[in-house]
């Protein structure tokens, strides 16, 4: 059972808000149905594969890598990757699709390399903190993916931390190709629907789209800021 | 700092930042890139103008409904263990947020960029409480590192600085020794910055949309410090605007698909993180601690009144990226840390007249600000109202309005005044000009021009060489 918070001070400051709106406090209000929804019409009636085109497209124009693959193949790509970016250390998700995508064997796949590969261990905050702070590759998979805006959506969870995607220099995702969906909007109305079946929103849901970067310096665009400098991803045919 | 921004007058500001040429120079290049960067999104999209009728509905309706939503949103963050504090002013939420900190014995704390927070003046308050507060977006670092340089701009607030500046703060601060390059300078806040995170122990957020049906709350960037905030610290306050709020993620998506293609021209940036309460049990990063601070701050004021869709501002800064005042007299000639068309509309408004009575006047109302407004605040309609208010409140436009349009009126009240009025003015001010333009002008227009150049009055008038046309023409 979870404990629940406080609120202060609240009766008081919405009271007079609505006081100043002219009105009794509002207790219930039904969202209306809005005139005007232009959200639904991009990409709509795109097949998987227009998708997939889409994706690439908009991965050009941020700045981030990425491959196709087939299952069998994934595990090939990844360690070809991790050695072409001539990384010591990467950390991993404890997630199923691991295992599923027959990547559990990373670890000795690498080991004559001299990589030291991490799986988020749920036992130990600190440990995953340190590892990743100085870790050259984060790995992921995608929960769910936008093609129009290049973006893979990550669930936090247990084995799923929210630095492995954040810390490493590079961060790689990999898509499975049934998790790409048109734009945000689908993924919004999914959690909405959630929401109200009574559902728990994961506690932190995070939309990234590349690489981290800033225009703060005379607006010239600069890859790599706080979090990864570098992002790849692979979209690998699960079906 | 506070809303307020320096204590040199209007006409002080505006000539400091007219003088300021590297200034005018980055803002003019930066409106040039971030409007047509709006306008290629807009493009893409191919029905702009429906996506602005949308997001203009969503943030009617909340706005109208904001008691039902804030409450909403309030029972959603306790139930999932975080706490909500409802400051009506700066002093309640800095106190409640000092509390905080104290009680957890928080010595180092790190932020992302949250202009209300700028606004009640909350580091200032920290660090009298004894606390260190690091900014941790670059453009806010590099004000912080230079001496609390005010923000100039909403979205990219060192906006003002060029590279080589920038460089010498580093060197002069923090002995950096590199180059103006911002690959360099930004590699050198990565690593300064990278342990801050990881020692901090309060992550301080603003937020971009809360979202009342699951007690949620959203940030927008790029850059991963808000990430950082989130992800490391063990206690996570949140400061919000009370406006800030959505009803569900059906409209968050919506607003923020308008906010990152209006402010920047981007489908999305780079990390849109929406954090719901603490981590959950079981979870290993991310705040076990989570505290939601709601400020009203004098917004509740403006509810009710014909200038509440000020209120649905969703700060992409697509206005002030648009307006020709901005452009040349730069944010810090507003005295505000809202500057541009929504901070002339909205400073008066949370600041009052007495401070800010000038900044309605800082517009040529030519409805740019309107126009480019993803959610259809009539900003220019605004500021004309907040002229009237002021005129029928002081009884006199509080700059050189009253003298200049008096002479106007009087020679645009008949169309025989303005004939002579306007035949005279050729000789009246040719002295003044200067390559068909009048740069010091006298009287009436002097005030003018110390801000803008007016154009001489050409010797032949439209009118006469209508008539002369037609003559001509034999009609």
């Amino acid at each position: 059972m979870m404990a629940v918070g406080q609120a202060h001070n609240r009766n008081s400051f919405l009271d007079n808000l609505a006081k100043n709106l002219g009105r009794e406090r509002r207790h219930h209000v039904e969202k209306p149905n809005w005139t005007h929804q232009p959200q639904w019409e991009v990409l709509k009636g795109a097949s998987q594969d227009d998708l997939v085109e889409v994706l690439k497209k908009q991965c050009k124009l941020i700045h981030t890598d990425i491959h196709e693959t087939v299952s069998s193949e994934l595990s090939t790509l990844i360690t070809h990757l991790i050695k072409e970016y001539g990384a010591k250390t990467v950390v991993t998700w404890d997630d199923p699709r691991f295992e599923e995508f027959g990547l559990n064997d990373l670890d000795e796949e690498l080991s004559n390399e001299q990589v030291t590969v991490h799986t988020w261990d749920r036992e130990g905050a600190e440990e995953n903190l340190a590892f990743s702070a100085t870790a050259d590759i984060g790995i992921t998979f995608s929960d769910a993916t936008l093609a129009e805006s290049g973006t893979v959506v990550l669930y936090s969870d247990k084995g799923k931390g929210r630095a492995v995607s954040l810390l490493p220099a590079v961060y790689l995702a990999i898509i499975p190709k049934s998790t790409i969906v048109p734009r945000m909007t689908q993924v919004a109305t999914e959690i909405h629907r959630k929401v109200e079946k009574g559902d728990m929103v994961p506690s932190c849901v995070n939309f990234i789209s590349g690489p981290s970067n800033s225009a703060d310096i005379e607006m010239n665009l600069i890859v790599g800021v706080h979090g990864p400098v570098k992002a790849t991803y692979i979209i690998v045919d699960d079906k | 700092m506070a809303m307020k921004i320096g204590d040199k007058p209007f006409k002080e500001r505006v000539s400091d930042g007219i003088d300021d040429k590297f200034m005018r120079g980055a803002v003019s290049s930066a409106q040039g890139r971030f409007r047509s960067g709006r306008l290629n999104a807009a493009e893409e999209l191919g029905n702009w103008e429906d996506w602005r009728k949308l997001g203009e509905e969503i943030r009617s309706h909340t706005i109208e409904n904001l008691d039902y939503y804030l409450e909403l949103l309030s029972e959603n963050v306790t139930k999932r263990g975080g706490h909500v504090f409802f400051a009506e002013t700066a002093e309640e939420a800095n106190d409640y947020i000092t509390n905080v900190v104290k009680q957890k014995n928080g010595k180092k704390v790190v932020k992302s960029k949250s202009m209300v927070t700028e606004e009640i003046n909350m580091n200032e308050a920290l660090e009298k409480a004894g606390c260190e507060v690091i900014e941790s977006d670059l453009g806010e670092w590099i004000l912080q590192v230079d001496d609390h340089d005010p923000p100039s701009h909403i979205v990219t607030p060192a906006l003002h600085k060029n590279k080589e500046q920038i460089r010498d703060v580093f060197r002069d601060k923090l002995g950096y020794d590199k180059t103006e390059k911002p690959e360099e300078l930004a590699l050198f806040a990565r690593e300064k910055l990278r342990e801050e995170f990881l020692q901090a122990d309060i992550g301080i957020t603003g937020c971009n949309f809360a979202i009342a049906e699951s007690g949620t709350i959203s940030l927008v960037t790029n850059e991963g410090n808000a990430r950082m905030v989130t992800t490391i610290p063990k206690t996570q306050i949140t400061v919000m605007g009370m406006e800030r709020i959505v009803p569900t993620w059906e409209e968050m998506e919506v607003l923020v698909s308008l906010l990152t293609r209006a402010a920047v021209g981007q489908k999305l940036t780079s990390y849109i993180t929406a954090l719901t309460g603490p981590k959950q049990e079981g979870e290993v990063d991310g705040p076990e601690e989570f505290h939601l601070v709601v400020v009203d701050n004098g917004r509740s004021k403006i509810l009710g009144t014909a200038f509440q869709s000020i209120l649905h501002c969703i700060r992409c800064a697509a206005c002030i990226n648009v307006c020709p005042v901005y452009r040349h007299v730069g944010g810090h000639s507003y005295g505000s840390i809202y500057p541009g068309p929504v901070g002339a509309v909205l400073s008066p408004l949370l600041g009052g007249y007495e401070e800010y009575k000038e900044l309605p006047y800082a517009s040529t109302l030519c409805a740019a600000c309107t126009e480019a407004c993803p959610v259809k605040i009539p900003l220019h309609e605004h500021l004309l109202r907040h002229r009237q208010e002021i005129v029928e409140k002081e009884g006199k436009a509080p700059v050189f309005e009253n003298l200049s349009m008096k002479a106007f009126s009087m020679g645009t009240a008949s169309p025989a005044m303005y004939n002579i009025g306007s035949k005279l003015a050729p000789t009246a001010l040719g002295a003044f000009a200067k390559d068909d333009k009048i740069s010091d002008g006298p009287g009436p227009l002097k005030n003018w021009t110390e801000i803008r150049d007016f154009p001489a009055p050409k010797k032949d008038r439209f009118r006469d060489l209508y008539k002369k046309r037609k003559k001509e023409r034999g009609e």
